[in-house]
């Protein structure tokens, strides 16, 4: 589902790359975390995947297509294959539960009718059936960040990115995320998450990729992270 | 593409910007009645040009019974001058220069005074018989007026020539600057609208990146993005287009139609009818002004 085959990012060419040689691949319906301290490229490697950026150097697949290749108008249609979730949730304040989702929809032409049956059901599976009329500022943070990953799966991608979804919760509920999301992911959606939470990454017991400096220093299956890894 | 949605979208932009839209809507409205007003006195001076180029060019007048030219000694023009004069407009001297010769009775010049005067004041105030006889001589070149005037200068029974265009052309360079001016004037207004209207899309995108951006993360094309900011300044223009051809209007039912033209009877002035004509044009400036303005701003602005 995702490739990356020697990719390095330079942001600015003389200093070192963001990432450096980096090699990975998920299969379809893998959950994969991506863990390491700040700046060590995760990230970036989460903007490559989205192509908002190009590698330097190197091949990246993304559901079949060399994205470095791809001509830039068709970059929306990959991006459709992809749902994206971040540490600070980026609703629309003016627009109720029921509308931030929807938005995803409506942006990307589908119809009234599909967007009046769709939404109800992913807010149920995110479990926010009963607050479809609720503005972002009247739900906890919890909440917000389940709108969010309705919204990023609404459209049934291949693949769902997070970047730092729990980094704003508490512990109890980043669980509730995490059950959130590995409930997607059990629909054959490929999880890419990147994280510092150690406490997760240990309880889920899933493959851990993990980044220094731009370069991948581990990849094992049922893989941890030290509590209190530094940030 | 839901146009529905297309559409709350430019909506909701158009409220969030209101006071910078309407800026772009009065700023786009002056610049374009600079236009408008080029192009009505263009077409004035057209509509001139060819209601008094087709007619006589030159008028060679004979002499009345009373008057005073040392060529008019011998008192009203007669026969024999006039056969003289037709005879020496048809010659091979003049038949470069002359296209076409009519002579113009007292009746007939009688008749075109009373309608080019008709309605006022001046109708009927000068009888038939106070009308002047003339040859109204076409010229192949109307600047080679000088060799007519110059070659009947000493010819008894002709009074005077006067090259009817010599007049117009005065009123003409008039015009002229009156265009050059407007034009000018258009000129750096329309510069002001464009610069306005790439600020105010520029401003607009700011106001709302997190929605863009959240486009972009799920994939909206970027004509779907973009478009409700095209949509915004184009809607903008083409209200300040449409409110120049209403001010235009108002101006030459008022002015022209209402003011000027009883006062320059026998001549034909811009109407509502040309205004109409403009303002499709007008508003077409202005869409075209603010979508390229929009769309290159975009392009520089809001990147995939």
């Amino acid at each position: 589902m995702i490739t990356f085959e020697q990719v390095t990012k330079s942001y600015d060419q003389r200093g070192t790359p963001a990432l450096d040689g980096f090699s990975f691949s998920a299969e379809a319906g893998e959950f994969v975390f991506l863990v390491g301290p700040s700046g060590s490229g995760k990230s970036t490697v989460i903007r490559l995947v989205l192509r908002e950026e190009v590698p330097t150097r190197g091949r990246i697949t993304v559901a079949g297509t060399h994205t470095a290749r791809m001509p830039s108008w068709k970059v929306p249609y990959l991006r459709r294959g992809i749902g994206t979730v971040f540490q600070d949730f980026r609703l629309l304040p003016n627009k109720n539960v029921f509308d931030n989702v929807a938005f995803a929809l409506h942006v990307i032409g589908k119809s009234r009718a599909a967007i009046s049956t769709l939404v109800p059901d992913v807010l149920e599976t995110v479990g926010l059936e009963g607050k479809q009329r609720r503005y972002p500022h009247e739900l906890s943070g919890g909440e917000q960040q389940r709108v969010a990953i309705a919204r990023a799966v609404v459209n049934k991608p291949g693949i769902l990115l997070a970047d730092e979804p729990t980094g704003n919760l508490d512990p109890a509920t980043s669980q509730d995320i995490m059950d959130v999301i590995t409930r997607i992911n059990s629909f054959g959606t490929t999880v890419l998450m990147a994280t510092h939470d150690a406490s997760i990454v240990n309880r889920m017991g899933k493959r851990v990729i993990e980044l220094a400096g731009g370069v991948m220093v581990r990849d094992e299956v049922g893989g941890y992270l030290q509590e209190g890894a530094k940030r | 593409m839901k146009f529905s949605f297309l559409m709350s979208e430019v909506f909701s932009g158009l409220r969030r910007n209101i006071s910078l839209i309407v800026s772009v809507v009065l700023v786009t409205f002056v610049s374009l009645m600079f236009v408008g007003a080029a192009a009505l006195l263009q077409m004035q001076i057209g509509g001139m040009k060819d209601y008094w180029y087709d007619k006589v060019q030159v008028a060679v007048f004979l002499c009345p019974a009373d008057s005073e030219a040392p060529t008019c000694s011998e008192g009203e023009a007669s026969d024999e001058q006039k056969a003289q004069i037709e005879a020496a407009l048809n010659s091979p001297d003049l038949a470069d220069y002359v296209e076409e010769v009519h002579f113009e009775d007292r009746a007939t010049a009688h008749r075109l005074f009373q309608e080019q005067f008709e309605g006022t004041s001046l109708e009927g105030t000068v009888p038939e018989d106070q009308m002047q006889e003339s040859y109204r001589v076409g010229l192949v070149d109307a600047e080679q007026y000088g060799i007519i005037k110059e070659y009947f200068s000493a010819t008894p029974g002709v009074e005077e020539v006067v090259d009817q265009n010599r007049l117009l052309d005065q009123l003409f360079r008039v015009l002229n600057i009156a265009t050059a001016v407007a034009v000018g004037i258009a000129v750096i207004m329309l510069v002001c609208a464009v610069v306005l209207i790439a600020t105010t899309i520029r401003l607009s995108a700011f106001t709302r990146r997190r929605e863009t951006g959240i486009m972009r993360l799920v994939g909206a094309s970027n004509l779907f993005i973009q478009l409700p900011f095209v949509l915004e300044g184009v809607l903008a223009a083409a209200l300040g287009g449409l409110l120049s051809g209403i001010v235009l209007g108002a101006g030459v039912h008022f002015g022209v139609t209402g003011w000027l033209q009883p006062r320059m009877a026998g001549v034909s002035l811009v109407g509502l009818g040309d205004v109409a004509l403009v303002t499709p044009g007008l508003i077409l400036v202005g869409i075209v002004m603010a979508g390229v303005s929009s769309a290159l701003t975009l392009r520089r602005y809001m990147k995939v």
